[in-house]
């Protein structure tokens, strides 16, 4: 018997059924979503982010925050419509627009800074939500030690459950969402902190 | 493994170093988790445990439907399910995708499920160079050494370990500072990552709705596994499977607290399918391997199924008071600690290693933490039981088994239970003072290799009751003689219902 | 008030500390309850369902409900063997419908001592006077399949002349076990070593459990290392005028 007939035959015997039948509806999701006005999401994810935050009265502040950072270093930014409008795309020193897969992951290893968007950014507890797409791809906020994400205030829930509330199904979107909610970090030497073990050492956020 | 399970209990207690590093990182993940957990704000934290049950529950019972949902969804998204009916099959499986996509080098995030099916050395035999990537991981494959916890897999290794194994296996200078070691296996494994052509990780959650799964990590090495070489495997076992994307609001509030004391890891991966049209980065082949290796045996027995409820947090482990003695190395199998204990039993045989399930004080401190509510005594003295029941059915008279027979018949016949007890004052060496005593023979030298024992009491409680009312004592041993008879007729009966 | 209380004296306690099982009778009696000893009882068949010989242990069930059968309420000085009783006796007789129903009238009526004066009796000061520095050390089951963990500590709270001081972790088993104590002995003794360095650490005089096991090996382990610190059941404190 093939394997997949031989591994549904034996879960469909221990359940005492011979054949699949629909189940009864799972569990009620229980997502539960507050009622935070835009103003406390933003105010509690500058409170819970775990890296920097700037609150950006512009986007020309926005912009000068990047720019400040760089300070001079590579960067490496996606091509979220974002970034373009606030001007972040065509900063000295950043590399933008890159389509091919090639020449976008050496500029990720290059660089000192990547800088992309969010599609949302969770207040409580502080993280980004980015959907891989082919202006926001997966390995900017990844492969270069830096990660500075500017993000409009309007993409803030305010929670996990409010995530999952308006992206039922994240598949539907992308092939690949990632929720960030810190530096990466590593405690498997004798528990201590390190950070920027395998990805960004450090992590900012802008919120225009 | 060749030496016994004493031995190797033997081996982590007089292991000084290495009790001392147990301790501590345990101690710190526990605290880190209470912390969490006891959180005024986070005051839904029992709901949670009670929804993940639910959900958990629900899911099993209708495994069946939810497994062919994933394998829709994931064909849909571009991605191939491979079936697993075992260990050895998912390994088989693995080196087939290898071969196609002619692949010499595959790095590794950290999975369980790899660990149980041995994937590692049978990748090595074909020629295929495994790189493990998680730092704790990776040093363990450095030292030869198989993960010693769940969750944090070089926990018992000090830093001065740790720099000489660095300094031995990647050719650096020897130091022991975490930051600059913890560099060195990045540089290292920057270069992997950027030469391999396969990445193999597993999953901590599959979502059947959108044939996804989903991988929670602090480190970046699962999001680079999975997002730089052609091609992403993930070895899931079919317990994985939860149905909703939208059920992660309840398991990843559980996950990172129970784990690490942390609201939300630093990341979380919702993968699905293959890169598709448009994406520029991301693997151009997805396999997920559904892998039953056992899972469906432990489906069939109702009282044990919860088993499979488990979300691999460690919670068990860092707060179980024989874990953090023994370590994760005295554990047969891949996984350790409470959970490993009911685990590695049902996968292996309860007569692998008949004496895991006893392991135990049976002190409950793990299911108290259990984020899924998975009733580990109680899996514990069912196993125990089936440890029983095969070895007496080999050995009808085994010692103990005379002797429980004996004691329960003595058990259920007060007058002679009393007689016994006279005549155990009259034998048994007493100091005569209500001194306890410091060495017994037979089952109890054991007792006094390392605490006293108390003396029989000189007038046992039915005595000195008898004394105290003589009138209400007499009525009582008149009924203790009406029950001595119904004992032997409930005796009998009893035994057609055994 | 004279509500009739039968007293289930586990095993240990009628051949190692009968004393206890006295002083549970005794506080009882002064707050008014009739007590009862049936003496055709024994144990409750844990050692032998915790070893995984669960015929043995289903005669002594059966046993314990013959000889209980009709009482009003059964009060028990060991937070084990009234788990025992409420959370897995009904198991062994899943196959036995009216033994099951006997079960299950019967786990209603169990209470561990502490649990029956401050749930059932309501009774949180029983007037006692007992002058020590103690310490309380959380058995396993009281704890965890009991949920008791206030009750004991308000009754010792209220008793005159006595200073009630936490232990570092009070809650973390002290390694009894059964014969997991001499099954996994080294285990089981480390245990017990890092039981009695929390104790010492709150320099009480007095440890006070409600498990005669757990005390058996704290005292165990006390009594080798000759540390002047005295064990006692929750019950001989209370039972002190």
């Amino acid at each position: 018997m093939p394997d997949r007939e031989q591994v549904l035959h034996k879960v469909r015997t221990a359940l005492g059924r011979r054949r699949s039948r629909p189940p009864d509806p799972p569990p009620a999701l229980s997502l539960a979503t507050a009622d935070l006005d835009l103003e406390e999401r933003a105010r509690l994810l500058i409170d819970n982010f775990p890296g920097q935050c700037l609150r950006a009265g512009s986007p020309e502040e926005g912009r000068q925050y990047v720019s400040d950072a760089l300070a001079g270093r590579r960067g490496v930014a996606s091509d979220a419509p974002f970034l373009r409008t606030t001007g972040i795309t065509s900063l000295p020193g950043v590399a933008s627009n890159i389509r091919d897969e090639s020449t976008l992951r050496q500029a990720c290893l290059e660089a000192d800074v990547g800088i992309t968007s969010a599609d949302y950014a969770l207040a409580d507890p502080g993280a980004l939500v980015l959907l891989s797409t082919s202006r926001e791809d997966r390995i900017v906020s990844l492969l270069p030690p830096v990660h500075i994400a500017v993000i409009p205030a309007g993409c803030i829930l305010t929670g996990i459950d409010d995530l999952f509330h308006a992206l039922p199904d994240p598949a539907a979107v992308s092939s690949s969402m990632v929720i960030i909610a810190g530096p990466s970090r590593t405690g498997d030497i004798e528990m201590s902190l390190v950070l920027g073990v395998h990805g960004p050492r450090e992590l900012h956020v802008v919120v225009v | 493994m060749s030496s016994s399970f004493h031995e190797r209990i033997d081996v982590a207690l007089r292991d000084l170093t290495l009790q001392s590093s147990i301790q501590s990182a345990t101690a710190r993940f526990a605290e880190g988790r209470r912390d969490q957990v006891e959180e005024p704000t986070f005051g839904e934290y029992q709901q949670l445990r009670t929804a993940a049950n639910q959900i958990k529950r629900h899911t099993l019972d209708n495994l069946d439907y939810y497994l062919e949902q994933v394998e829709t969804k994931v064909v849909e998204h571009g991605g191939e399910v491979i079936w697993c009916y075992d260990g050895d099959s998912a390994v088989k499986a693995i080196l087939r995708i290898a071969r196609e996509h002619g692949v010499s080098l595959a790095v590794k995030s950290k999975s369980m499920t790899s660990e149980e099916v041995g994937l590692n050395e049978a990748l090595e035999k074909e020629g295929v160079e495994p790189v493990e990537t998680d730092l704790g991981e990776f040093i363990m494959q450095l030292s030869g050494e198989r993960p010693y916890h769940i969750v944090a897999p070089a926990l018992h290794k000090t830093r001065a370990q740790i720099a000489k194994l660095f300094s031995e296996k990647l050719g650096i200078a020897y130091d022991e500072e975490p930051t600059r070691l913890t560099m060195a296996a990045r540089r290292v494994l920057r270069d992997k990552f950027q030469r391999a052509e396969m990445g193999i990780s597993g999953a901590n959650f599959v979502v059947a709705e959108s044939g996804a799964v989903v991988l929670v990590e602090n480190e970046g090495n699962i999001r680079l596994t999975t997002s730089l070489p052609r091609v992403h495997v993930a070895l899931a076992g079919i317990e994985k499977i939860i149905p909703r994307a939208g059920d992660l609001a309840v398991f990843l509030k559980l996950l990172g607290r129970s784990a690490s004391g942390q609201r939300l890891t630093s990341y979380t991966s919702f993968l699905s399918g293959s890169r598709r049209d448009g994406e520029i980065s991301g693997p151009e082949k997805f396999y997920l391997l559904l892998l039953d290796n056992g899972r469906s045996r432990i489906l069939a027995d109702h009282e044990k199924r919860q088993t499979l409820y488990c979300i691999r947090c460690g919670a068990c482990s860092n707060i179980c008071p024989v874990y953090r003695r023994i370590g994760g190395h005295a554990y047969p199998g891949a996984y350790s600690g409470p959970i490993g204990a009911i685990l590695t039993p049902q996968f292996q045989g309860a007569g692998h290693e008949p004496e895991l399930p006893f392991a135990s004080s049976l002190c409950g401190a793990c299911a108290e933490v259990c984020p899924v509510k998975i009733d580990i005594p109680r899996m514990l003295l069912a196993l125990r039981r089936e440890v029983k029941k095969a070895e007496t059915r080999d050995r009808p008279f085994h010692w103990e088994k005379v002797g429980f027979r004996v004691w329960s018949w003595v058990m259920q016949r007060p007058k002679l239970f009393e007689q016994l007890g006279f005549f155990a004052q009259a034998v048994l060496p007493s100091s005569g003072r209500g001194e306890w005593l410091g060495s017994l023979p037979g089952p109890l030298k054991a007792w006094t290799g390392s605490r006293d024992f108390p003396p029989l009491a000189p007038r046992s409680f039915r005595q000195l009751w008898r004394a105290r009312r003589p009138r209400a004592a007499t009525l009582e041993r008149e009924s203790v003689a009406r029950s001595e008879q119904t004992t032997s007729r409930s005796d009998s009966a009893g035994r057609r219902h055994a | 008030m004279s509500q009739r209380v039968s007293l289930f004296v586990t095993c240990l306690v009628d051949q190692l500390f009968p004393e206890v099982g006295l002083a549970m009778a005794e506080v009882l009696e002064r707050l008014g309850y009739e007590t009862e000893f049936r003496e055709a009882q024994t144990c409750c068949g844990q050692p032998a369902f915790n070893s995984g010989f669960v015929a043995e242990a289903r005669g002594v069930a059966r046993h314990f409900l013959n000889v209980f059968d009709g009482a009003e309420v059964i009060v028990v000085p060991s937070g084990s063997c009234c788990s025992m009783i409420r959370h897995h006796f009904a198991g062994l007789f899943h196959k036995d419908a009216s033994s099951k129903q006997a079960t299950e009238n019967l786990a209603a009526r169990v209470y561990e001592f502490s649990e029956f004066l401050v749930e059932v009796a309501g009774i949180e000061d029983v007037g006692a006077t007992f002058p020590a520095t103690a310490t309380y050390h959380d058995s396993c089951h009281a704890l965890r399949d009991l949920k008791l963990k206030e009750q004991p500590r308000r009754l010792l709270r209220n008793v005159r002349q006595l200073e009630l001081r936490e232990m570092e972790l009070a809650e973390e088993c002290c390694g009894f076990g059964g014969t997991f104590s001499v099954k996994f002995e080294d285990i089981s003794a480390d245990m017990l070593d890092s039981k009695i360095e929390a104790i010492l650490r709150t320099g009480a005089d007095t440890v006070v459990s409600i498990d005669p096991s757990c005390l058996m090996q704290i005292r165990g382990g006390l009594s080798r290392r000759r540390l002047p610190v005295q064990t006692k059941h929750l019950a001989e404190i209370l039972a002190s005028a």
